[in-house]
């Protein structure tokens, strides 16, 4: 059977057990979102970007998983709390959605809203070329839940959302659009499982001067089963940083696809990774675009793979021409806590520009026997030195995150966690 | 205290045999110290003691206080009393030295069965001996000896020995790479640490240490063993006419 043939066959089959949604103001980008998933088909592993991924999970149409109990990450802080369980915006567990200087609506809502209707899969659109990226198309043409936000100000509080999962087959697909209005500033923090599978877009559109915070925490599920997709737009002088921290979970593909065409912005992608075991997958997949000039971008990912797990980082700088000046710098390391845990990584740089400065850069080792050492001879049972040498591997992204109480409370996380890797 | 007999020593991944017999006896609160040109197993003696892995014992035993070290892992015989201070020590990017320092003291108070200190006690007894070693608040701050010069490291050696209060302490040339200053600083603080339950094995090239740290015993050690032990007056020898006239009397 020829390629073009299984990729259609399986989204025959995936789409059938999908309804459509009802004809709203999202219309228009749901047809043109089938139609590009028509063109294209599911991907399978013959995909230049999923060779290293089997993305059948993601695409087959039932899905298999494990109700999960997760306590939430960023329960001590003070942030308009929405929740969503099993997919679905649960308005009875979720704070008063009113926040100064921020407009929160639901997806669901299905009233006319006019600024999200030039963004609502516009972004993800536009981040689908030159790379398809099936999996987004499908979440845009299919999405009925979400959260639209658009920031006018200086927001005076994070904006938390929550995903619980009670079923142990939902099947989640989630939009967020996010809309930073010039000189505006948000923190959006993002935890918990959203079901047995998910799949899960946000799209964000930072004007000048605006400033977007994103944190993500992802576990520590073992049967966690999903895609995600950033797509960002970012204008001057903006700022974008995005941090995950994932831990567990059979197939976690974190996609983000950043467009820079103001000059002077800054944007970050960040994770840090735990995997234990033979069925974990982790995969980052980075694409980040210089279309201006004078602007700096960062890819930083530390993964920490043990008992067979599998880490996964393809990332992307393109600096088209005339984005002079151009500061791109990725970094992707691992620590292989034996000898059956593997990492894969697909450093790329496209750079049609002459005056850049770009680099990239990839390791991969066994814990610092030397320091191991040091630490024993000081006293340090083995297994804690082990684990202190892993924390401060980890913890070295942790840097990208700014806000000083949202960065210690992911460090609180990335400890618990790798307390029950160790155990 | 320290008790070394007939210790043979090879390299685990080559045929090379570094440690051919050494004999080491040293009393408690007794100062031993061992010159012997570069190569001659020093270092390797201290790395065997302490338990680093690479290295095979083929003959031979080690023990503190009548307990077989060799057997132990590394982190059990620093709670056995045993320290040693690395010739070279080693920087850890992301472990804050105050990190470094509480667990370590904490990791050895609990193997031995004693409370652990809070960290308020902690605190106010590492600021005071960091004091007298002249390390400075920013130091304990930092990763372990990351950024820390030659004499930064060495010193933070002896702040880490002052924290454990080991009862064996072996200084593997902590002399080497300091100024004047600090020789005297770092010889100070193990001065203040002796006392008639703690012994020291300071292995050093240069007689200067030993002004400062006065050694009851001293050994010279070539080509795996030990070729002859004396009196402080045996440091001046070296001191004076090298290791020739010492080296032609075993050949
Ligand atoms: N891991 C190793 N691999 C190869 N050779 C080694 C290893 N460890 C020690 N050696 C060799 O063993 C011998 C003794 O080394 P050691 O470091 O113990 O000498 P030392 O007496 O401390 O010398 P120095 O005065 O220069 O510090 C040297 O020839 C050294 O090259
Ligand atoms: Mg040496």
């Amino acid at each position: 059977m020829a390629l073009a043939q299984v990729k259609q066959d399986a989204l025959t089959a995936r789409l059938q057990g999908l309804s459509a949604p009802a004809k709203g103001w999202t219309a228009a980008a749901r047809a043109s979102a089938s139609d590009r998933l028509a063109a294209q088909g599911l991907p399978t592993r013959r995909d230049e970007y999923w060779r290293y991924s089997d993305p059948a999970q993601l695409t087959k149409p039932e899905v298999s998983g494990a109700a999960t109990d997760l306590a939430p990450s960023f329960a001590a802080l003070d942030a308009v709390k929405l929740v969503f369980t099993d997919g679905v915006f649960d308005a009875s567990a979720s704070d008063d959605p009113a926040l100064a200087g921020v407009e929160l609506l639901s997806l669901a809502g299905q009233a006319d809203i006019h600024w999200a209707q030039g963004l609502y899969g516009q972004l993800e659109t536009r981040g689908s070329s030159p790379v398809e990226r099936p999996l987004a198309a499908l979440n845009t043409a299919y999405a009925t839940e979400g959260v639209l936000i658009r920031v006018t100000g200086q927001a005076a509080k994070p904006v938390s959302l929550i995903y619980t999962q009670k079923s142990a087959s939902s099947d989640v697909i989630l939009h967020h659009v996010v809309k930073l209005e010039e000189g505006a500033e948000i923190t959006l923090l993002e935890s918990g499982t959203p079901g047995a599978r998910f799949n899960t877009v946000l799209e964000v559109d930072v004007a000048s001067n605006a400033r977007f915070h994103h944190i993500r925490t992802q576990g520590p599920d073992a049967d966690r089963r999903g895609v995600t997709h950033i797509f960002a737009h970012i204008a001057d002088n903006a700022l974008f940083k995005s941090f995950t921290l994932t831990a567990g979970g059979r197939l976690t593909r974190n996609e983000a696809i950043l467009e820079i065409t103001g000059d002077d912005s800054v944007a970050h992608v960040a994770g840090t990774v735990l995997g234990d075991g033979k069925d974990f997958l982790q995969d980052d997949t980075i694409f980040i675009t210089h279309a201006s000039e004078r602007c700096e971008s960062r890819q930083v990912f530390r993964k920490v793979l043990k008992n067979g797990a599998t880490g996964v980082f393809q990332g992307k700088i393109l600096v088209k021409q005339g984005a002079q000046k151009t500061d791109g710098y990725q970094m992707s390391q691992s620590l292989l806590l034996d000898e059956d845990a593997q990492f894969l990584a697909k450093p790329e740089l496209e750079i049609y520009a002459d005056d850049v400065k770009c680099s990239h850069g990839s390791t991969s080792g066994a814990i610092d026997e030397t320091a191991l050492f040091y630490l024993q001879s000081r006293g340090v049972p083995k297994r804690t030195a082990q684990a202190l040498l892993v924390l401060a591997f980890l913890a070295g992204t942790l840097e990208e995150i700014e806000d000083e109480a949202i960065a210690a409370e992911v460090h609180a996380r990335l400890e618990d966690w790798l307390h029950g890797l160790d155990g | 205290m320290l008790e070394i007999k007939n210790l043979h020593v090879k390299l685990e991944e080559e045929d090379k045999v570094i440690l051919k017999g050494v004999d080491l006896k040293i009393g408690p609160g007794e100062v031993h110290a061992i010159m012997g040109p570069n190569g001659s197993g020093k270092s390797t003696l201290s790395y065997v003691l302490a338990g680093r892995d690479g290295y095979e014992v083929t003959d031979g035993s080690a023990t503190l206080d009548d307990e077989e070290l060799l057997e132990m892992e590394p982190e059990e015989r620093a709670a056995a009393g045993l320290f040693l201070a690395f010739q070279y020590p080693v920087e850890i990017p992301g472990v804050g030295n105050m990190t470094f320092l509480r667990t370590a003291v904490n990791a050895q108070r609990k193997a031995r069965g004693e409370e652990e200190l809070s960290a308020g006690d902690f605190l106010k007894v590492v600021r005071e001996k960091a004091k007298t070693l002249k390390i400075d608040a920013d130091m304990l701050k930092r990763p372990v000896n990351v950024g820390f010069s030659g004499g930064e490291k060495k010193r933070n050696e002896i702040l880490q020995m002052a924290m454990l209060e080991p009862k064996m302490c072996i200084l593997d040339e902590t002399d080497s790479g300091l100024d004047v200053d600090a020789m005297k600083l770092v010889a100070e603080g193990v001065n203040a640490l002796r006392s008639a339950g703690r012994s020291f094995l300071v292995i050093t090239h240069y007689q200067r240490l030993l002004d400062h740290i006065k050694p009851d015993v001293v050994h010279i050690m070539s080509n795996g063993r030990i070729i002859k032990t004396g009196g402080p007056d045996l440091a001046l020898e070296v001191e004076n006419n090298g290791y020739a006239d010492l080296l032609d009397g075993v050949q």
